[in-house]
This record gives C-alpha cells, sequence and structure tokens, in this order.
C-alpha cells in the first residue's frame, strides 16, 4: 500500500545544535502509528517539521503522493493534518465552542457567526467523546482532562486524513482513556492515520499498529508492534541490550524497607481538611522514608501536597513540623522550614519559561545565595554547574532559555532547584510525567539518592509501578479522604488496583 | 458574551461578572445626578456630554481591540492630535475629503505600530512609545506648534455642531454607527474572536491555524483608525486642529477599558462594557461641574482627578470582588 506519508532523511538544526540528522517516518493511511524515543531523541521537532511550525533544513517530505509545501499550521491543517500537541494549546479563557470551532465556525451571510449552530454542533460532536457539558463556559474552569479531551475533539473534528496526537493520554484517567481509544479506533475504521506519541507503552500494544522508534535525533527502528515486547520497544529507545534491562528491573527502585530503623519525625499531619476535596488527612513522614499517595485523578493527592506546603489555607486539623506545633502559613515559610514541592503542571507552575536553566535552578535558592545584598554570582554558577553535571541536564550552558529543553530535562531542573535548598521534605507530583524512560530512570535514581541522605518524600504518581516499587508506605485516597495504607515491602501493583477498586466500589 | 439570539440581561451578567461593576456605577451615578442635579437629565446636558465623550468613546473601543489581543496602543491621543491638525487643513474641501483622509492618517500610525511589533517583534508598549512622540512631533511640524482653525464656510463643523434628524449631533450618531459595527466584528465574526484568542494565548493561537498575524494588523489599523476619527471630531467640534491636545488621553482609554473589565493581559472583553467605561468616567467629571454649580462646595480641577482616581479605584475593586466572589461560588458547586 502507498504511504500517506513519508518523510525521509530529515534534517534540522536548532543555533547549530543538531535536533534531527537523517530521521525519517512512514504512516500508511489508515494505520495508528506510534512513534517512541526518550526526551530530547527529537520526537517533538519531527512533528512541529511536518505541521509547519519549524522549517526543515534538509529532506523530503511527502504527503499524500505529493512534496509537500507545509510552512504553517494553518497549510498543514488544510493538507489535512490535525495535531494535539503535548502542552494542551488551547485557549483557556474562551469558551469550549469556540475552542473547537475557532476559525471553522458555521456562518449566516458568510460572514457572521452562527453561535446557536457552533454550540450546537460543538456538542454533537463532543457527544461523540461522552462529554456533555456547558459549551459556553470557558474552557479553563473544566478539568486538565477535559480540556485534553475538547482538544481531541477539535482536531478529529476537522475532517483530518492524519491525526498527530502527542501524549494525548498524560493527563486523561482511566475511563476517559478507553473513550480516547475508542475515538482513535473509529478514525482508524474511517481510514484516517494517527500518529500516536507516547510514553506510555502499555497504551501501544492496545490500538497501534506499528511502532518507530527514535533516538538522538535518528530514526532507529520500525517494527509491527504485534510480535514485539515492551522490553524490546525500551531497549531500542535507550539503545541498551533487552536482557540487561530485564535483570535490573522496570524502575530504579527497589521496593520499600519500612519496618527498618525509621528516622526522626518530620512532619505529622492529623486531621488536616481544606474543602471538600481533602478531608481528615493523616499522615506522618519520617526522615529517608517515601510515602507514596495512591488514589486517582481528583481523589484529593495534590490537595493533601498543597495542604502540607502551605498553599492552601487548612479548614480543620493540625500539621506538625519536626515535632512544632505550628503549621506552614504559606509556601515561603514552607520553604523556609526546609520543604520543597515539584508541581504537576510543570508548564503553568514550575518553569518559567524565558528565563535560563541558571535562573530557573536557582530561584528558590536566592535568598540563601545572597551575600550583602548581593547574588553571590560565583557560588550560584558552582552550584548550577554542580547540579547540571551530577543529574545528568542535557543543556548547550546554563544560560540556554529553559524552554529550549526537552520535558525530561526541564523536570530535572526544578527536581534541582528544590535539591539545591538541601530540603528535609520534598514533595513530588507526578515527577516523571511526560518524561521519557531513560529521564525517568534517572529522575527515580535522584530521588532514591536524596532518600538515602535523609530526606523524607512524599510521592504522588499516577503509575503504579514508580509507587508501587518506589514508595515505603501507600495511602490510598478516594475522594478526598484515606481508604486504606499499604506497606512495603509486599506491595503489588494488584494490591494497589485491588485498594483503588474497592474504593470505587464503596462510593458508588 | 452576547452569542444568543434575545438578549437576556440575568444571563449576560451571569456570563460576564467583570463587567458588572461598570453597570452599576454607571446606572448609580446617572440616578444621583438626575435626583441632586435639576438639569442633569436634560436634553443640553445629554448631548453636549456625549458629544465631548464620543472622543473618548471611540479611542476606548479601539483600544479595548488592542487589549484584547494583550497589547497596549499609547500612540492614541497624539495620533489624535496630529490627525485633527491634518483634518483642519483639509476643512476647506469639505468634510468628505477631510473624515477619510484624516482617519486614514490615523490608520497609517496603526500601520506603522502593526508593523513594528508583527514583522519587527517589537514589544507593543515600546513600539507604540515610539509612534507616540512620532506623531506627537509630527502635529507641532506640521501645524508649526499653533491650532489650525478650520474653514468655517465649508460643511465640516457640522459634524461636531449639527444635529442629525434635529435629535443627535452627527458626531454622534458615526460613533454610534461605528460602536455597532465593531460590536458586530467582535461578537460575530472569525476576526473577532481570533482577537480574543490571541490574548488568551498567541502560541495557542498559530498551533490552532489561526490568521493572529492578520488580527494583529487589524487591532492596530482599527486603534489608529479610531484615534483618526477622535481628531477629526476633535476639529470639527472645537474649530480648530489642535496639536497640543490629546496628552493622556491613552491613559484615559486605557482606564475606560478596564473599568470595565476588559482584562489587561487579554483574551476577554466587551464593546459595551468598554462604551460604559468611558461614559462612566465622563460622568465623573460631569457631575463634579454640577456639584460646582450649585456653589456649595469648589473642587478645582486638581481636586476632580483626584476624585476621579478615587471613584475608578472603587469600582476596580467592586469588580474584582463581584468576579472572585462568582468564581468560589462556582467552585463550590
Amino acid at each position: 500500500m502507498a504511504e500517506l506519508l513519508s518523510m525521509s532523511g530529515i534534517d534540522k538544526a536548532f543555533a547549530g545544535v543538531s535536533a534531527l540528522s537523517g530521521a525519517s517516518l512512514e504512516i500508511a493511511p489508515g494505520e495508528v502509528h506510534a512513534l517512541i524515543g526518550q526526551n530530547g531523541a527529537g520526537k517533538s521537532t519531527l512533528i512541529k517539521i511536518l505541521t509547519g511550525v519549524y522549517r526543515r533544513d534538509g529532506g523530503v517530505v511527502t504527503f499524500g503522493g505529493k512534496d509537500s509545501v507545509i510552512n504553517s499550521p494553518r497549510e498543514a491543517q488544510a493538507a489535512g493534518i490535525a495535531t494535539i500537541y503535548q502542552e494542551l494549546n488551547l485557549v483557556p479563557l474562551r469558551s469550549v465552542t469556540e475552542n473547537v470551532m475557532m476559525g471553522y465556525e458555521p456562518k449566516r451571510l458568510g460572514v457572521f457567526i452562527n453561535w446557536r449552530e457552533a454550540h450546537r454542533r460543538t456538542r454533537e460532536i463532543l457527544a461523540r467523546f461522552g462529554i456533555d457539558i456547558d459549551v459556553r463556559a470557558p474552557l479553563g474552569s473544566y478539568s486538565t482532562a477535559i480540556q485534553q479531551l475538547v482538544a481531541i475533539a477539535r482536531a478529529v473534528s476537522l475532517d483530518a486524513r492524519l491525526v498527530i496526537m502527542d501524549e494525548p493520554t498524560s493527563s486523561l484517567d482511566a475511563s476517559e482513556v478507553e473513550v480516547l481509544f475508542g475515538v482513535v479506533k473509529g478514525l482508524r475504521e474511517a481510514g484516517v492515520s494517527v500518529l500516536y506519541v507516547s510514553h506510555f507503552l502499555d497504551e501501544l500494544f492496545e490500538i497501534c499498529d506499528r511502532v518507530t522508534t527514535m533516538r538522538d535525533g535518528r530514526t532507529v527502528d520500525c517494527r509491527d508492534i504485534a510480535g514485539s515486547t515492551k522490553l524490546e520497544l525500551i531497549a531500542a529507545m535507550l539503545g541498551r541490550d533487552a536482557d540487561d534491562i530485564e535483570q535490573a528491573g522496570m524502575t530504579e527502585f527497589s521496593g520499600g524497607t519500612a519496618g527498618a530503623d525509621l528516622g526522626e519525625v518530620l512532619l505529622t499531619a492529623e486531621n488536616v481538611t481544606t474543602g471538600p476535596r481533602l478531608t481528615d488527612f493523616d499522615m506522618t513522614l519520617h526522615r529517608g522514608e517515601i510515602i507514596g499517595l495512591g488514589g486517582l485523578l481528583g481523589a484529593g493527592r495534590t490537595e493533601a501536597a498543597r495542604a502540607i506546603f502551605g498553599v492552601d489555607r487548612l479548614t480543620g486539623g493540625r500539621i506538625n513540623v519536626k515535632g512544632e506545633a505550628s503549621g506552614l502559613e504559606t509556601p515561603s515559610a514552607a520553604i523556609e522550614a526546609g520543604f520543597g514541592y515539584l508541581t504537576e503542571d510543570r508548564k503553568a507552575e514550575g518553569i518559567i519559561p524565558d528565563m535560563s536553566v541558571r535562573e530557573n535552578l536557582t530561584l528558590a535558592l536566592l535568598p540563601k545565595l545572597t551575600k550583602n545584598g548581593q547574588i553571590d554570582r560565583a557560588r550560584e554558577r558552582e552550584l548550577v554547574a554542580h547540579y547540571i553535571k551530577a543529574l545528568g541536564i542535557k543543556t548547550a550552558n546554563m544560560e540556554q532559555p529553559i524552554r529550549e529543553l526537552s520535558g525530561g530535562n526541564q523536570q530535572k531542573v526544578l527536581l534541582a532547584r528544590w535539591l539545591a535548598i538541601d530540603p528535609d521534605v520534598l514533595i513530588l507530583d507526578e515527577p516523571t510525567r511526560g518524561v521519557d524512560v531513560g529521564a525517568k530512570r534517572e529522575i527515580q535514581a535522584i530521588i532514591r539518592d536524596s532518600v538515602a541522605k535523609g530526606v523524607g518524600v512524599i510521592l504522588i504518581s499516577s503509575e503504579f509501578e514508580e509507587i508501587v516499587e518506589g514508595a515505603d508506605r501507600i495511602i490510598v485516597l478516594n475522594e478526598g479522604r484515606i481508604v486504606t495504607e499499604l506497606t512495603n515491602p509486599g506491595i503489588t501493583e494488584d494490591a494497589l488496583v485491588r485498594a483503588l477498586a474497592h474504593t470505587e466500589g464503596q462510593a458508588a | 458574551m452576547l452569542d444568543t439570539d434575545a438578549f437576556d440581561l440575568r444571563k449576560y451578567l451571569s456570563q460576564n461578572p467583570q463587567s458588572v461593576a461598570v453597570w452599576v456605577a454607571l446606572v448609580a451615578l446617572i440616578l444621583f445626578g438626575v435626583l441632586r442635579y435639576e438639569n442633569f437629565g436634560g436634553a443640553y446636558n445629554f448631548t453636549s456630554f456625549l458629544n465631548y465623550n464620543s472622543m473618548f468613546i471611540i479611542i476606548s473601543v479601539g483600544m479595548c481591540f488592542v487589549i484584547m489581543t494583550g497589547g497596549i496602543d499609547l500612540s492614541v491621543g497624539s495620533v489624535a492630535a496630529f490627525t485633527s491638525v491634518v483634518a483642519a487643513y483639509l476643512s476647506p474641501y469639505g468634510l468628505e475629503v477631510a473624515l477619510p483622509i484624516a482617519v486614514l492618517a490615523g490608520a497609517a500610525f496603526g500601520a506603522i505600530n502593526a508593523f513594528c511589533i508583527i514583522v519587527m517583534r517589537i514589544p507593543p508598549f515600546i513600539a507604540t512609545l515610539a509612534t507616540m512622540l512620532g506623531a506627537k512631533g509630527g502635529a507641532l511640524v506640521i501645524s508649526g506648534a499653533e491650532t489650525i482653525s478650520v474653514d468655517w464656510g465649508s460643511n465640516f463643523t457640522r459634524m461636531g455642531m449639527e444635529t442629525a434628524l434635529n435629535i443627535l449631533p452627527w458626531s454622534i450618531v458615526l460613533v454610534g454607527a461605528v460602536i455597532v459595527v465593531l460590536w458586530f466584528v467582535l461578537e460575530k465574526t472569525t476576526l473577532g474572536r481570533t482577537v480574543l484568542a490571541i490574548g488568551g494565548g498567541a502560541d495557542a493561537s498559530v498551533l490552532m491555524g489561526l490568521k493572529v498575524n492578520r488580527a494583529t494588523a487589524f487591532v492596530y489599523l482599527l486603534s489608529g483608525a479610531c484615534a483618526g476619527l477622535a481628531g477629526v471630531i476633535l476639529a470639527s467640534g472645537f474649530g480648530a486642529g489642535q496639536p497640543l491636545e490629546g496628552i493622556g488621553w491613552e491613559l484615559s482609554a486605557i482606564a475606560s477599558v478596564v473599568v470595565g473589565g476588559t482584562l489587561l493581559t487579554g483574551g476577554m472583553g466587551s464593546v459595551t462594557a468598554t462604551v460604559a467605561g468611558a461614559l462612566l468616567l465622563g460622568l465623573v467629571f460631569n457631575i463634579l461641574n454640577f456639584e460646582n454649580g450649585r456653589g456649595t462646595i469648589s473642587f478645582s480641577a486638581y481636586w476632580q482627578m483626584v476624585i476621579r482616581g478615587g471613584f475608578l479605584f472603587a469600582v476596580i475593586l467592586f469588580q474584582a470582588r463581584v468576579t472572585s466572589g462568582r468564581a468560589a461560588r462556582k467552585a463550590q458547586t
């Protein structure tokens, strides 16, 4: 069968640094094609060349049998390529309808937008995704998951021949993922091709036909997914041998060691309540311990983290820090007390995109770096250089704007930001989300090393294997309340899933 | 967002909480004025008030579009001064020549702004600051720093001084018509929605395939043209091109836009609420003049400014409370 899309020999460099060299990609009509690779492997760059965001330096692109002359996202859409980008690219202030219909609104007399029809069509499109919401309300008033589905709905509604999905499931829960898969399968049946980029390898086996692997700006592998194993894919991504990885386990964690000598108590929370989404939360965190917070999207995990870090005001209960009764009223008090909080939403709450790696890394540290009212530049550079090396942050130099780094490397910078304050307590909310396999292991290793040095970690992760292998104890939450606590060693993914499923059953 | 066929006030207010304050304040001030001063509600005060404020209203509406994209246009006051001189020079040829050319001159300054911002990638604040100085200098150069009297023999001054159908001055009718058209553009066209989308997320708008550059160019051209029209109204209403006028107009316009609930960062805004904001600002002065007219208290022009500032502050504070109150209630349900 003739390929719908063929990209070959694609080169691209940014400011002299090569991002792609001879990358290639081929997608057949009606195929769901996976694209995998570590962060920085060049997947996003390749997609952005395909969609006209970037211009290629060299290589050939043919789409639908013709040489492609796509130079802007608009031309890509006109050619039949719809894209859902990894970072949500919609306009939260505007209504759902506008976000779905923007640029393609139904018109009266060719000029005036027919809002009634626009709302109706939007409702219809969303209904196919099982979403029933007020389409006139601002998109930003809905959850990230809904926003993600709206982005997908927009792309699908554009009658595309190729739909590109970059990490579409990273903010969806299990049932929403099912809805998405239904849509993907529907597209395939309608003869539409899907390019599916994901770090969740399990998903690929469920819905993809072929998988292309990229590493260091090159295409290294393309195979049918049937007959492949997860291990083979990881090996191809990392450029390592499959057997080696099997022996070393799937994560860098080695299971918990609860019951061993627990260190000093860093933090106790009693009956902490901040509202309907967090009620009567209790926990005790010791030095050198990882406590996992388990639960589904919206179970209250992030709320617990925010309460402990002093972001949300307590409406009930107490938090004691190192035995002192004073809770942390503000984030700056929390930082003062040796707390670090790596937030879930890297783009909105973590990085400052236009600032350099150096500036992003030392933001929380500036008070400590100040000498006689001036920032000690030499000390700052020394520190930054240390962390870039220690965490293996891939950056041209420390003055590079952080927005130019891959997601995994951005996350490492944020992690370094908190490590640099020499914390006693680290709250990590989805530390490896949107991060490729290699960087994921590196980040896990960094967390493990910190714990060994006596840091207490509160770990929130939607990836069961990470939390099961990583945490000493897992506090399972549902609808803002603690439902059970599991203790390692002995926790299995099955046990965690059972705990979640059990509580879901109770709630229903 | 007025996107229904029937106008429903409750729905409008619940969807535009940020605009509630300006309407409440406007109604309250009008009631206060009507009850307290004898001639406040009279036809003379009504038309002269609108006549004088039509310049500020049209500039504010142009500014509103710029601010909705997340930009700013500081050049409007200087451009209005410049075009008032242009219009005065052209007044012997009649309104049909002077008006379009002066508006085009204003749009030309807008085109310079758009070029600097879109092609040269200069931040709007800097680009329009430069145009502000340039237009101000230009106005002084072409006028020799003197007011240029208009030709009273032509039909030029009819616009500001004669009424349409014996009801409203032509300038008000014209400004009203422009506002209606712009309201349609914002609420009913892709261009208007693109303006809002840019302010809500410029990168996202590009990736959604919207014509971002075209819409950005449009708002600066529009703002320049609105300033050009304000210059014509200035010249015809006062009988002279005034190169020294326009100082601080950009700030009044920004204040009107903000009081109307438009976000300074863009992405949200309303033409009608901006008009209300401009009216509100003018009304504070109007009422202070009436108060002085009663003779019991006398506010100097300086005190009037202080009072206006205080009033603005109160409205914005109220607006913030209304908005956050609603957000909190919404979050609980």
